[in-house]
């Protein structure tokens, strides 16, 4: 459990792209950056992105609803808001261990 | 949107060659997809967070015969949103 995980973030992606493309890492920093905000622009016009191989990311909507303090037992409404699915293909879900 | 409109778009604002723009693409996911099957996580600051959560073994049913099935335990990949994409598709600045 305390076995500590790999966290992989935009720079060592950047160093992958580095590595086999030759790009600098700079250059490939904004590559990535660029990848993810026409990810998220598409998303933010409710449509949904689907990437072969990896997963779908598709937003859809979520109805008010009356939620609850767990604490005080108060009810709240929870607004109307969209939320993503995430939807991973077939190739993640293989069972390592 | 589907990959290859994403490497089209992403060629077109970085000028770069389709070609190239692909690779980028597949070693973006690529290094993704071997980090969470490795059992790690990826963090993409204002964009999400990709881990592997496990799903505990359990007695399941055929639904068809009703027999008694042992469901064994299993990893899961799960994607938790980034405020700022949870706030995009929102309509919020």
């Amino acid at each position: 459990m305390t076995e500590k995980v790999k966290t992989l973030v935009r720079s060592d992606i950047a160093e992958a792209i580095h590595q086999e493309l030759g790009f600098s890492r700079s250059d490939a920093f904004k590559m990535i950056e660029k990848t993810f905000s026409i990810i998220a622009a598409e998303l933010a016009t409710r449509r949904s992105v689907k990437i072969s191989g990896f997963a779908s990311f598709e937003p859809y909507l979520k109805k008010e609803r009356v939620g609850r303090n767990p604490k005080t037992g108060k009810e709240y409404p929870i607004s109307q808001r969209t939320v993503l699915a995430f939807k991973p293909s077939p190739v993640l879900k293989k069972n390592k261990k | 949107m589907i990959k290859s409109e994403l490497i089209t778009r992403l060629a077109q604002e970085m000028h770069l060659s389709t070609q190239n723009a692909k690779v980028v693409v597949e070693t973006i996911f690529d290094e993704i997809i071997q980090t969470l099957l490795e059992g790690g996580r990826v963090e993409l600051r204002n964009f999400g967070i990709f881990s592997m959560r496990t799903r505990k073994s359990r007695m399941g049913r055929n639904p068809k015969t009703g027999e008694q099935v042992f469901v064994p335990e299993k990893r899961i990949p799960y994607f938790k949103a980034g405020k700022a994409i949870v706030n995009a598709i929102n309509g919020k600045k």
